[in-house]
């Protein structure tokens, strides 16, 4: 039923932009990897609960991604998303640098699959000769095998918005409240304000 | 609902409908009613009268299935109380018109957030695929519900899905509790599920949401709730009419390794390099609540926009039905009326004939 609706709808769709058909099947390292939806989950549920339609899951509503190539591709597609925006979908870069835990790390096209663990710090995207710079509170990043790059921050700013004379007194604030600090909690949270801070600082200087 | 109330109130028109034949009313006996003796000229005025002003006392209605419908000593049926049932069904009208402009109004605002969202939960399908057939011994069905009612349907399919989820998830040694979110699951599923939840969360939307009203409503779920795998159950906005109950997995770390190991769809997760000084089960960890409540924001705001359009067209149906029952009483209203006046007519010429010939 799922199953069948997918396929009509992807049906149509490929048939009416020719050159997106023609470049889907140009590849066949270009076809999606996963199924549209979990079969297993829908044989089992109508086994057990017949009478209820199952519900749908994530995998009906994904785009799908293509498959690992077997050479490395020019351009790296970089997601970056929010809770309330996705900043790029889909956007074709060079390059991106990002602030992992242990460092700056460069990503490039046919970089090794990883998750990354972010920490606040400047994120940087290079598409040609631009380079856009975004503070990012922390998140993840994960690195795909076919070159696809999803990076989910909490919130990200681009740094021309950043006023530093708030960042000075932040830092300062923060540094008062982690001498003064007296219970665990408090000395963590203050701990990660100056974290932040010293690094909205270094991006704004550096 | 609304709507039963109406049908109730249109019903109870039907013997108004075929009016009563006035000989039958000045020939029945009437020893049960007893008392009121008036000449043909005093029902007359009193028909008239009936009209613009409510009952005098001593008026006595006659029992019977439409009993506040047929006073005896009138001729006909009073407009009065259709009058008062018109006003009433035309406030309802507008109070249902008004609540679906603000649900309307409401659903603008939350849609495009709810869509910006969507790009949120993707990421983590795509790494950690989707397994809602995963088996594990503790599972945890969140179901997200509003806390207002006359929103249609939607937090019945939600709680109708939980329950089959806790169905299909139960088995011997394995345990299933719920997390609710929402008046209305808590009110349904405390019935005949009360040993079962573990967390009763409302009042959700009292502020605007926001990611960090969730994170921590995230980081409170999973302190509290000992979990394998965490199934949260919404409605997924696809458009004003339609709304998709869905369900999301999220495994918890141990779950994750062991999925990998077995191979399948998280096979190649430990082909991703990990990068950072820590190690992997701690990421994974890591990812794991980040993933919770990144799924979390996106279904709560999704089965916010669903509450909102469900509760646009349930409104909108009501109004309807409120129309059509106002049409219905006011062809009811005139007719009585203009029965009333050929009544009064009929018998002021017959009495007057009488005295002539």
């Amino acid at each position: 039923m799922l199953r069948q609706a997918t396929r009509l709808l992807a049906r149509p769709a490929i048939a009416s932009s020719s050159s997106f058909a023609a470049r889907a099947r140009s590849f066949s390292t270009d076809l999606p990897t996963a199924p549209a939806e979990d079969s297993t989950f829908i044989d089992a549920w109508k086994k057990i609960i017949p009478n209820i339609d199952p519900p749908a899951t994530p995998l009906t509503f994904m785009q799908p991604r293509p498959q690992t190539p077997s050479s490395i591709p020019s351009k790296l597609t970089v997601n970056f998303v929010l809770p309330y925006a996705s900043e790029l979908s889909a956007k074709e870069v060079d390059m991106v640098i990002i602030p992992a835990t242990t460092g700056q790390m460069g990503v490039l096209p046919g970089h090794v699959a990883t998750i990354a663990e972010l920490k606040p710090g400047v994120m940087s995207v290079h598409e040609g000769n631009d380079v856009t710079k975004y503070f990012i509170s922390s998140g993840f990043a994960v690195i795909h095998a076919n070159s696809f790059a999803d990076i989910i921050a909490i919130e990200a700013v681009p740094i021309d918005q950043i006023d530093p004379s708030l960042v000075q007194k932040g830092l300062a604030d923060f540094t008062q409240k982690l001498s003064s600090a007296s219970t665990d909690l408090e000395k963590a949270e203050a701990q990660i304000g100056v974290d932040v801070h010293s690094a909205l600082n270094s991006a704004l200087t550096g | 609902m609304a709507m039963a109330a109406f049908r109730r109130e249109g019903r109870r028109f039907a013997p108004l409908i075929t009016p009563r034949p006035i000989a039958a009313v000045r020939s029945s006996p009437i020893p049960e009613y007893g008392l009121l003796h008036f000449t043909v000229f005093d029902f007359a005025f009193l028909s008239l009268q009936s009209q613009y002003a409510t009952f005098g006392h001593g008026l006595w209605l006659p029992k019977g299935p439409s009993n506040l419908l047929a006073p005896l000593g009138v001729r006909s049926i009073s407009t009065q109380i259709v009058r008062n049932r018109m006003k009433s069904v035309k406030n309802i009208q507008k109070i249902t018109k008004a609540m679906k402009m603000v649900a309307a109004s409401k659903l603008r605002a939350i849609q495009t957030r709810a869509e910006n969202s969507r790009g949120l939960w993707q990421p983590f399908t795509v790494l950690l695929g989707d397994s809602p057939s995963v088996d594990v011994k503790k599972n945890v069905i969140v179901t997200i519900s509003s806390d207002k009612g006359l929103c249609g349907g939607i937090n019945s399919t939600s709680v109708k899905i939980s329950k089959a989820l806790h169905k299909f998830t139960s088995g011997p040694e394995k345990g299933t509790k719920y997390v609710v979110l929402g008046e209305k699951a808590k009110a349904q599923l405390m019935r005949d599920s009360k040993k079962d939840i573990e967390l009763c969360i409302t009042e959700l939307q009292k502020n605007p949401l926001n990611y960090t009203q969730v994170s921590v409503l995230a980081d409170e779920i999973l302190k509290n709730v000992e979990y394998d795998a965490l199934r949260i159950v919404f409605n997924k906005f696809r458009s004003i009419i339609s709304f998709v109950p869905t369900t999301s997995t999220v495994l918890s770390p141990e779950v994750v390794e062991r999925e990998a190991e077995a191979g399948g769809k998280l096979g190649d997760l430990d082909s991703y390099e990990i990068e950072g000084g820590e190690t992997k089960g701690e990421i994974l960890q890591n990812l794991a609540e980040f993933q919770f409540s990144c799924v979390l924001f996106n279904a709560v705001l999704e089965n916010a926009c669903s509450e909102q359009g469900a509760r646009m067209s349930a409104m909108d149906s009501s109004s309807r039905n409120a129309g059509d029952m106002l049409d219905r009483l006011t062809l009811t209203y005139n007719r009585t009326r203009q029965a009333a006046i050929t009544t009064e007519l009929t018998e002021i010429i017959s009495g007057a004939s009488a005295l002539e010939g």
